[in-house]
This record gives structure tokens, sequence and C-alpha cells, in this order.
């Protein structure tokens, strides 16, 4: 029998679910070997028997805990797909600001109607199982982890920052050409692609798992940025990450 | 409407083939509507907020963020408010790519919601999936154009998704003419695949309900083209302002049922979209989109919103026609290149500014403040699902009556088509935040 998935959403852009949707005729290839149970975004048909749960972006209100937590109870395997989800991504932005004051300034005197809290990655809420990072991911990594999962394998996740990637695409580097880049501390998979297209890496896969934080500070040295400097551009994706360390 | 008492309730929770969270819930007794309401559940997420403290460099970056099938136009949006800003102009030739990636992301969004998301409803399936064996030859067709407009994006912005060759002043990294050129005859060689996809949705036209309500039009206008990636702000009722004057057009207010902010202008509410657009800017669109849109019989003013769908499909070809004409110029002119990563000399300084794009959705506008260091101390984005909010409301409102005599399932359906029709965007609508510097401690 076919291992039944199911895709869903929290606060994100389904960015994530629309490069699945991408895969064109490799996503038929791949309902041939999966049934789809769930995708809200794709289908009207939905069911709580599935295998495999697919889980874009962060969890950022108390009450979505409850559907994270029921969808952890029906799967038997919990995918974290995309950075928010991930590793909390972009949304994390808004934990260094006074939440009350901004729900305020949205909401006015209806703030308390509208739940909210620091944004965080999904296995600050549930245990995860299996994780495909990026902002979006990568559409030939996404489908990497869903082979190894089908074959019952741990998914092969790098554990080398993505300079090993831009280095061996012979980019320039970053900080050669005066821009600020974490690509230092960024966990490579994504082939450096956004060095490859003339900008920098914006650290949307998250910390690499022990980054060489001295070898980093030695760089920022060298090219004459500040620890402030780093502090603020590691904000952009890694907000959760940081706070948890 | 029938004689007999009618009691129902539709409940539809979380509504399926839509971008985000949007329920709607209709209750009618005794033939009279006692609750009708079309909600957004979705979880905001306060980019206004988020972006402020960070640099003019990075906000295009962030705000891209807000949505994963427009982010090319929410980029877009984003550089013209940071370049009238810091006062930074781009090239003539770096303005015909730019729109060349806007179509693009129209193209990709509206085969998405055509094929995958309108058609089934039209075919009477639940997903595009049971598709893929009933109507192989079909699937295959939408698959095809889908990936050609996926495979434009990446050439333009290098990406599918969250581009990343637009940067303010211009590209980081564009395209060859050799590679240009290809795209162009791969668009030539599709026209007739857009053909069968046109003949398609004419064999099933009928599905589409017979419904119209009269409403206000908003969208871009510019005497010399189709509209897409500058223009004045038109409304089908009043003269066209300047963009900067957009907040006298969008008037946002907060209403119970709804995490998104809704808008108005001269009437209860207005609409935006390819609709909007064709109804404002028929004239010019292509000739061979004129004549897509006649085989429908689709003219202004048009006030059936489930027309919207034809009027992307009319779009579509549009944007084929029109990025076919603006290769030929590219080429004529003579591509000029520039070197690998590219970066603008620009000159930071203190400033406002306004930036407006039609998006597949409709109009999106950012409106950024920078302090001299070039950091932002004040955002605002107003994006098209907003501003559709309520439009479909009171569609909502009057439909329920004329179709309260159907069938349970048959009212349940025609009410989730007619939200899929405006094609919301809900992820987007829900960004919502004004923020003052003085307002956080941001650095």
């Amino acid at each position: 029998m076919k291992p039944k998935v199911a895709f869903f959403d929290f606060a994100g852009c389904e960015g994530d679910q629309l490069q699945i949707a991408n895969l064109e005729e490799d996503l038929l290839a791949l309902l041939g070997q999966v049934e789809v149970v769930n995708f809200r975004e794709v289908m009207k048909e939905r069911s709580d028997d599935y295998d495999i749960a697919f889980i874009e972006g962060s969890c950022t209100r108390l009450q979505d805990e409850d559907r994270l937590k029921q969808i952890r109870k029906n799967a038997k395997i919990v995918v974290a797909i995309g950075s928010c989800a991930a590793i909390g991504g972009i949304n994390s932005l808004k934990n260094y600001k006074d939440l009350d004051t901004v729900k305020k300034m949205v909401y006015g005197e209806n703030a308390r109607l509208f739940d909210s809290y620091a944004a965080r990655a999904i296995d600050a809420v549930i245990p995860v199982d299996a994780y495909v990072y990026g902002c979006p991911i990568d559409r030939e990594d996404f489908l990497q982890v869903v082979k190894s999962l089908l074959l019952g394998k741990k998914p092969d996740t790098p554990t080398y920052p993505v300079c090993v990637e831009c280095k061996k695409n012979e980019n320039v580097c970053a900080f050669e050409r005066g821009q600020y880049c974490v690509g230092t501390v960024t966990r490579a998979g994504c082939n450096s692609c956004c060095v490859n297209e003339g900008t920098i890496c914006w650290g949307c896969r998250g910390l690499v798992d022990n980054p060489n934080e001295n070898s980093h500070k030695e760089v920022l040295i060298k090219y004459g940025q500040t620890v402030d400097d780093a502090i603020n551009k590691f904000r952009l994706y890694f907000g959760w990450q940081e706070a948890k360390r | 409407m029938s004689k007999s008492k009618q009691n129902f309730e539709v409940n539809v929770h979380y509504i399926t083939r839509v971008e985000g969270h949007g329920n709607i819930y209709v209750n009618v007794k005794d033939n009279v509507v006692e609750n009708c309401e079309w909600s957004i559940p979705e979880a905001p997420r306060f980019f206004e907020a988020m972006v402020v403290g960070r640099s003019w460099y990075e906000l295009h970056h962030i705000t891209s963020r807000i949505c994963g099938i427009c982010s090319i136009g929410h980029t877009l949006a984003s550089l013209k408010a940071t370049e009238s800003a810091l006062g930074i102009a781009i090239s003539e030739q770096d303005l015909k790519l730019r729109k060349l990636a806007l179509h693009a992301e129209n193209l990709q969004s509206h085969f998405l919601h055509l094929g995958f998301l309108v058609l089934p409803d039209l075919m009477g399936v639940g997903s595009v999936i049971p598709l893929a064996s009933t109507n192989p030859a079909e699937v295959k067709i939408v698959l095809q154009l889908h990936r050609l407009a996926n495979e434009m994006s990446n050439l333009l912005v290098g990406r599918t998704t969250h581009p990343q060759r637009l940067i303010p002043g211009g590209f980081s990294k564009i395209p060859s003419m050799s590679e240009l050129t290809a795209i162009r005859k791969k668009w030539q060689d599709s026209i007739p695949n857009i053909q069968a996809v046109a003949n398609l949705f004419k064999s099933l036209a009928a599905k589409l309900p017979d419904f119209k309500r009269e409403t206000e039009f908003i969208a871009l206008t510019d005497p010399n083209e189709y509209a897409l990636y500058d223009g004045k702000l038109a409304s089908s009722e009043t003269n066209a302002v300047p963009v900067q004057d957009y907040l006298s057009f969008t008037n946002e207010y907060v209403v119970p049922q709804s995490t998104a902010k809704w808008a108005k202008h001269l009437r209860g509410s207005y609409m935006v979209g390819a609709l909007a657009r064709l109804n404002i800017n028929y004239d010019r669109l292509s000739p061979m989109a004129q004549e897509t849109a006649e085989a429908f019989n689709l003219a202004p003013m048009c006030y059936n919103p489930f027309m919207n769908s034809i009027a992307q499909l009319v779009e579509v070809v549009h944007s084929v026609e029109d990025s076919i004409r603006l290769i030929n110029e590219l080429e004529k002119a003579g591509l000029k290149t520039q070197p690998d990563y590219n970066k603008p000399e620009i000159k930071v300084k203190a400033g406002s500014g306004v930036g407006a794009v039609e998006v597949p959705r409709g109009i999106l506008f950012h409106d950024y403040t920078y302090n001299n260091a070039g950091v932002c101390t004040r955002a605002n984005c107003i994006i098209p699902t907003n501003q559709n909010h309520g439009n479909i409301q009171l569609d909502m409102n009057a439909l329920v009556p004329q179709i309260a005599n159907k069938p349970q399932k048959e009212i349940e359906l025609t009410l989730e088509m007619l939200v899929r029709a405006y094609d919301p965007c809900i992820s987007c609508s829900t960004h919502v935040t004004k923020i003052n510097s003085d307002d956080h401690k941001s650095n």
C-alpha cells in the first residue's frame, strides 16, 4: 500500500508548497509512489489518516499548538519544510520587537481579539523527524528527503557551510566584493544558489551544526566588519536559533 | 426563488485550493439570511514591523517573503518604493527586463490558478490529481505551460520563487540575448497550447455562474500600454491620481472576523485583479488577447466576479505576446552586458517613496521611509487580497439569496467558486501593521 502523505501550513508564505507544485512532471511521478490525502492548497478532499506530515510555516500563536499536536499524533513521520518551519526563519524578525506595542499598532482596541507570540520553529512545539531547509526549499532537495523517507533511511543533511559549495562553484567571495555574507556559518545544500545569481548568502538554511565562530570572527576582522554587523545579519533568519542558543 | 421555507447552513472551514486560510459561514432560516460571513483566521505575520530597523538593500529580500506566489511582484513593488525614496534611476534595458520578470510571474500564477485551482470545479472533481488520469492531454498542456513560465522566471530573476537577481538600481545578473531568444521561441511554439487551454475553458464556460453585482474597479493605468509595472492609479468611477495618493483610494479598516484588514473607496467595497485591469485598460490589451476576450464575450464593464478567471486567461495571452514584443525590442537595441555580481553605485539618503505594481491578484503598494543611514523607519504594504475581502463579502451577501433554492452541495460549491475566482492570497493579506520608529527599540 502506498504511504499516505499530508501537507499543512502555519505562518508562512506557502512558497514551499508552491515549490512542490512546481515539480510539474516529477510531481506526477511522486504521486505514483505516495497517496496525497491532505493538501489544502491544491485539493478539496481531506483526511486525518496519514503516515507522513509535511509542515510549512512557523508557529506564531498558542491556538496553533493544538493543531500541531494533533498532526503529531496522527503522523508516523513529521517533516518540517522551509525556513519558517525548520528554523523559525524570517518570521522571527518580529521577536526582536515589543509584541504588545506591535499588536496595538495593528489592531488598535481590538488587539486582544488577535493572538500572537514569538515566532518559533515547529520543533519548539512538537518533535520533528526530518527537515527540508531553505527559503524556499529546493525541489531536488525535497525529492531526496522524500526518497530517503520512503526507503526508511534518515535523510542526508549537509553539516558543512555554504562556503564549501560556493568555492566549488568558483564564485568571487562576497567579502572580497565588499559585501557581507553569512555563507561562512550557514548550512549548505543549496549549491550556493544566491551567490551564483550575483548576490550574497542571506542565511536562509540556518546555522550549520558547530559553526566555526573563531574563523568567522577572523573573516569579520580581516574585512573590517563589526560584531554588530554580524548580529544584525544573523537576525534575518537565525533569530529563533539564536534565542535557543 | 422557491416558495417553500428554506433552512440551511454552509460552513466551510479552511476553504481549499486557495492560498492561505479562509472560512465561509452562511446560515439561512425561513428564507432569511441570518449570517453570511467571509472570515480570515490566518496567523498574522507583522511584516511592516519586521522591516523597521533593516537596511535599504534588504527590504526587497524580506518583503518578498510576504508571498510565495507573488514574490516577484512584492520584490518589484519594494524596489520601486526604495528607489523612489533614495532617488535611484534604472536603465531602459533593466526596465524591460523587469517587465519581463513581471510577465513571468503573471504567467506562473495565472496558469497555477486556472489549471490547478479553478479547472477542478469546472470538471466536477476535487483536485487536479484525478484529472491526470482522466484528462492526461489537458493536464500535460497545463503542466508544460506552467513549467515554461517557471523557466522564464528562473531566467530573469534566478529563481522560481523569491527572486535573487532583482536588486536596488537594476539586476545583479542578467540573461544573455541567446537565452532570451530561446525563451521567446518556446513561447511562440506554445501558442497552440495556450489556444487549447482557451478552448477547454470555452467548452466549460457555461459552468461559470451567471451572477453580477455592480462594484468599483481599481487598477494602474497608462496611456501607452496595458499597465502592469507602472502607471497612475485609476478607478472605474473617478479620475486617475498619482500612486503617491494611494491612501485616498485604499482606506483600510479592521473587521472583527478577519486578521486581514479590509478596504473601501467610493462604494462599500471595490475589486482589484485581472478583471479590474481588463475593465479599465481593455483597449491596450495585445491583439490576440482581445480576440480571446471576444471569444468569451468579455468586454468592459463586466460585473461578474466569476469572470475574473477568464480575464486571467486573457492576460496570459497578453503576457506571452507582450513578452515576445519586449524581447524583440531588446534584440533590436542590442543587449548591453554587465559585470558579474553587478552592484549599482547608490548614494544613501533620507527619504520616503511609494511603489505600486499590478501583481497577479491586483494592485500592490509598498510605501517606505528611510533615515539618512538608509535604515527603514516606517513601512506600509497594501496587498491586493486585502482590497478584495470586502468585495467578496458583499458579493456573498448578494449571491446567497439568488441561489438559496439550490441543493445544499451546489450552494456550497458556488460560494467556494466565488472565493476562488478572486484567487485570494490570504497569507499575503495578513501581513498587516503600520508602525513608527518611535514605537519600538530595534536598532
